[in-house]
């Protein structure tokens, strides 16, 4: 009697874990490959229709603010430091973090005008999910583009790029990282001067 | 394996004791590269017409395919031995002595590797980061291999005489020029546009062979959300 009634309760509860872990992890995915197909939508549309470098980089930044954590990137290339950092500090350095990140990658985007890009397999990495895509490339030479994926602020936002093996975040770790030792760890500082570069 | 990936994330791109040195030795080259290599890849692709830095590019890349071949036999990979010798094959008579490069028409590329990718298959973990004076960004075991692969694996430079060995190292020095300044964005940007450009060149070195090789033991990710 007592080992039905466990077994029972250790079936109900299981059964919840799956309501509530199982779901919410397919949606999760789901929702991942979605969120790239849209982006890699709006990239396309950006790369063939979009003529001059600004209007390039002003909807770069539209398409980031919408598809990026960018709260979570730009406190990232902080790194330690954004402990210590104020609220109105982190917000002023997401302002001109995501400008600066707009103008320095839209450019990367003028090499692929008319290629296609098609999605690959979505891994589930655990903590988030990797989307793979691929640039095509006349035959020998195709670029994979793969988009870590999480939903761990509310909505799945995607928080790295992996370009053939290399994360943009841990470029730009060390990027910020050093401007902001050359700006003494002054983070107001590190906003200003990364408005000229990029 | 997801706990060993994060747990060796810190330390990842850090195995770098040499750093002073190789912080050294990256000036000297960037000094090199600024002053000689880039302005005259500038001059070179600017002279001379496409079809002939083609030409050098694949007459010397060619002649790397049988150090190639043997890399792939050493790896035990028969498959992309057999592509290797059959591509070196089809370019040496129908590309005639590999200035063309017919193979590429019809889907047979080159299937890259090296003694560093050997030593990779065999076991050897990468060791510390080093910086070569003149090739640049390495590691330990890579640095090991491409000594090995010029010095003993090479079957090209056994058989060649006077004057293509010759030949061979104007196109070889044609070839790495072509390179520079087909990557001149890229090169430029890590060089010279970057706060610091040893850790952001090492970083991309290291990401670029762990992909290469599929090191997946050794891929790093960051999850900024756990910081």
């Amino acid at each position: 009697m007592n080992d039905y009634f466990n077994f029972r309760r250790l079936f109900v509860s299981g059964a919840i874990a799956t309501l509530v872990a199982g779901p919410a992890l397919a949606i999760s995915k789901g929702r991942a490959i979605k969120l790239v197909e849209s982006l890699v939508g709006e990239i396309s549309l950006m790369i063939n229709s979009v003529k001059t470098e600004t209007e390039l980089t002003s909807t770069f930044e539209r398409i980031v603010a919408k598809y990026a954590d960018m709260n979570v990137i730009s406190r990232s290339t902080l790194g330690p430091r954004a402990r210590g950092a104020s609220e109105s500090e982190l917000r002023t350095f997401k302002k001109a973090f995501q400008r600066y990140f707009a103008r320095k990658y839209s450019k990367q985007f003028l090499n692929f005008s008319g290629n296609q890009i098609i999605l690959k397999d979505t891994q589930d990495r655990g903590k988030f999910f990797e989307v793979g895509a691929s640039i095509i490339v006349d035959g020998s030479s195709n670029i994979d583009v793969n988009f870590r994926v999480s939903d761990r602020s509310g909505e799945p936002r995607f928080f790295d790029i992996i370009l053939e093996g290399i994360s943009l975040l841990a470029s730009e770790r060390v990027e910020i990282g050093a401007l902001l030792d050359n700006s003494q760890g002054d983070i107001g500082l590190l906003s200003k001067n990364i408005e000229e570069l990029g | 394996m997801l706990v060993t990936a994060c747990s060796q994330a810190p330390n990842a791109f850090n195995n770098d004791p040499l750093e002073l040195v190789n912080r050294k030795t990256h000036e000297l080259n960037k000094f090199i590269d600024s002053n000689f290599i880039s302005p005259i890849s500038v001059g070179y692709s600017a002279l001379a017409p496409d079809p002939l830095e083609n030409s050098l590019s694949n007459f010397s890349g060619n002649l790397s395919l049988p150090g190639k071949v043997v890399n792939n036999v050493l790896q035990l990979d028969l498959k992309a031995a057999g592509k290797n010798l059959s591509r070196f094959i089809v370019n040496s008579s129908f590309g005639l002595l590999g200035i063309f490069d017919p193979a590429n028409r019809i889907g047979l590329y080159e299937n890259s590797s090296d003694f560093g990718q050997t030593l990779h298959r065999w076991g050897f973990n990468e060791g510390a980061y080093i910086e070569l004076p003149l090739f640049g960004a390495s590691n330990f075991r890579d640095g090991v291999g491409r000594f090995v692969d010029m010095a003993l694996l090479d079957p090209s430079s056994y058989i060649l005489k006077e004057p293509v060995t010759t030949y061979r190292s104007v196109a070889g020095v044609g070839a790495l020029l072509q390179a520079r300044q087909i990557y001149s964005d890229q090169i430029d940007a890590v060089l010279y546009e970057s706060a610091d450009s040893y850790a952001q060149n090492k970083l991309i070195y290291l990401q670029r062979r762990r992909f290469q090789l599929k090191d997946e033991a050794n891929e790093v990710y960051i999850d900024p959300y756990s910081e």
